[in-house]
């Protein structure tokens, strides 16, 4: 009678298998990190460990709770969205031992002008000075309060926040214009702009008082026909009026 | 009978045996036992998200500051986690690009005689990608998206091969050439995890960064994406950017 008996190539191949799943599970518990694959395709422990990273700016919130005084201060003043430590730098050191780390108190020019030298790129009436024609050499906390950076008096060009639109608008035709001829603004914009936001001209006819056929302006100001020019459009919809001769 | 019989038992188990064998490998070190320690940080109910307001942009370059001093990232310039680029369109449609240091020393004002149509600011980081291609790439599992949405790089795993730094269509990453390792921004994971907020958007002294919940009721994130016209880079990569821009022009790459 013949019995079935694993042929030895057969049961040499079982083996072999055998080795290699067991070395396979051997080397990938020996090799795999512990933590590997619990969340993810990765080490679960790297979470923690970026997590336990130090901590170097102490935020606003930890600043405040000794710093009550400056903190109401600049709380009610242009500085009340700056958080401390962008001008005191990293103070995480200073809150767990005020003694021992002083924060950085900047008292150079230097420091402001990150933010309020002039630069065309910035948004408009973002407030702006001329290094170089600013109060030259003088630190700027000589004039202003960091902490209530109010200026110790009102600004008195529209330039000082405007100064992208000046720029442009003294190379134009319109140069001699003053701002106020078109934008109507209370003293209270010069105090504290976003209250009292100035006018702007809301029709044709405002433009006509210089640009009509029969307007009482000079005799070089270039004359529309206020009926049929530009149809339907108002005028600063095709022309921008700080540069009217700009394509 | 009995012959065929054994054949197909026996073939059954030559095919079990590989199948246990990948089983095995796949399962590694059961997790049965995984301790779950419950901290104060629940990364469930997180899932984050940055909206950048580029009208409110002043280019003074604090984050782009902050952001090396928070993460001991190298002085030296080209080694970036966030940085604030300046675009400028001219008359005829040039646009220039420049950062100069990534903006931390401020910008100049740049002189030139042609017709500027438009300038302005555009702060940039790791755009912690939904769809991250960096992750997809890493052959060892060293970069990942945690449960809370932030991409983040496993230093101790990266083996320094720089194929996510390739991979990443934002250029958000850099090799640290002190661990020879992958680095990028982590949105100050070590922060938010502590309740704080990421070091660029603590500094931005206009709020042109917003940080927070992207899927919380109630957040400054969830307000600005009810109120903005809110757009991400380069959206026909599929990347889907957790980090969202309002106003953004057109021409930001």
């Amino acid at each position: 009678m013949r019995t079935f008996r694993i042929p030895d190539q057969v049961a040499r191949l079982a083996v072999l298998f055998a080795v290699a799943a067991v070395a396979l599970v051997v080397v990938r518990y020996i090799f795999v990190p512990k933590s590997f694959g619990k969340l993810g395709h990765y080490r679960a422990a790297a979470v923690d460990a970026i997590a336990s990273q130090p901590v170097r700016y102490a935020g606003t919130q930890t600043c405040v709770e000794c710093h009550t005084e400056e903190a109401e201060k600049k709380g009610n003043s242009f500085h009340r969205g700056l958080a401390c430590e962008v001008c005191h730098g990293p103070a995480s050191e200073h809150a767990s031992d005020p003694e021992a780390k002083k924060p950085f108190v900047p008292r150079e020019r230097g420091a402001c002008l990150y933010c309020h030298n002039y630069l065309p790129s910035r948004p408009t009436g973002f407030p702006q000075i001329i290094e170089k024609l600013h109060n030259p050499m003088k630190p700027c906390p000589t004039c202003h309060n960091p902490h209530d950076p109010t200026p110790p008096h009102v600004p008195g060009t529209c330039s000082a926040c405007h100064a992208s639109i000046a720029r442009i608008k003294a190379i134009s035709h319109h140069d001699s214009l003053e701002c106020e001829t078109c934008h109507e603004a209370s003293p209270q914009h010069r105090q504290d702009p976003r209250s009292a936001l100035p006018k702007k001209p809301t029709n044709r006819e405002f433009c006509g008082k210089c640009h009509a056929q029969n307007a009482p302006s000079a005799k070089e100001i270039r004359r529309i026909d206020l009926a049929t020019h530009g149809g339907r459009y108002l005028c600063w919809q095709c022309h921008y009026p700080h540069y009217p001769e700009g394509r | 009978m009995a012959t065929t019989c054994e054949r197909r038992e026996f073939l059954l188990k030559l095919l079990q045996l590989p199948c246990s064998a990948v089983l095995l490998s796949v399962c590694g070190p059961l997790p049965l036992f995984a301790d779950e320690k419950k901290e104060g940080y629940d990364a469930g109910e997180h899932y984050y998200g940055m909206g950048i307001q580029v009208d409110k942009c002043i280019g003074c370059g604090r984050c782009a500051e902050a952001c090396k001093a928070e993460n001991d990232v190298l002085r030296q310039p080209y080694y970036f986690r966030t940085w604030v680029e300046r675009y400028v369109v001219y008359g005829d449609g040039e646009v220039t690009v420049d950062s100069p240091e990534g903006g931390i020393h401020g910008f100049s004002a740049a002189q030139s005689d042609r017709e500027v149509l438009r300038s302005f600011f555009v702060p940039k980081l790791c755009n912690h990608c939904d769809n991250p291609p960096c992750v997809q790439v890493c052959p060892v599992g060293a970069t990942f998206k945690s449960v809370d949405g932030v991409v983040l790089v496993d230093k101790d795993y990266c083996i320094g091969c720089r194929y996510c730094i390739q991979a990443c269509p934002y250029g958000a990453r850099y090799l640290d050439p002190r661990t020879k390792t992958a680095d990028k921004c982590t949105f100050c994971y070590h922060r938010i995890t502590k309740g704080l907020l990421p070091a660029c958007v603590e500094v931005c002294p206009t709020q042109a960064r917003v940080f927070g919940e992207l899927k919380a009721m109630s957040s400054p994130l969830r307000r600005l994406m009810r109120m903005s016209n809110l757009q991400v880079l380069k959206p026909y990569l599929n990347t889907e950017p957790k980090v969202l821009y309002s106003e953004l022009d057109r021409e930001v790459r």
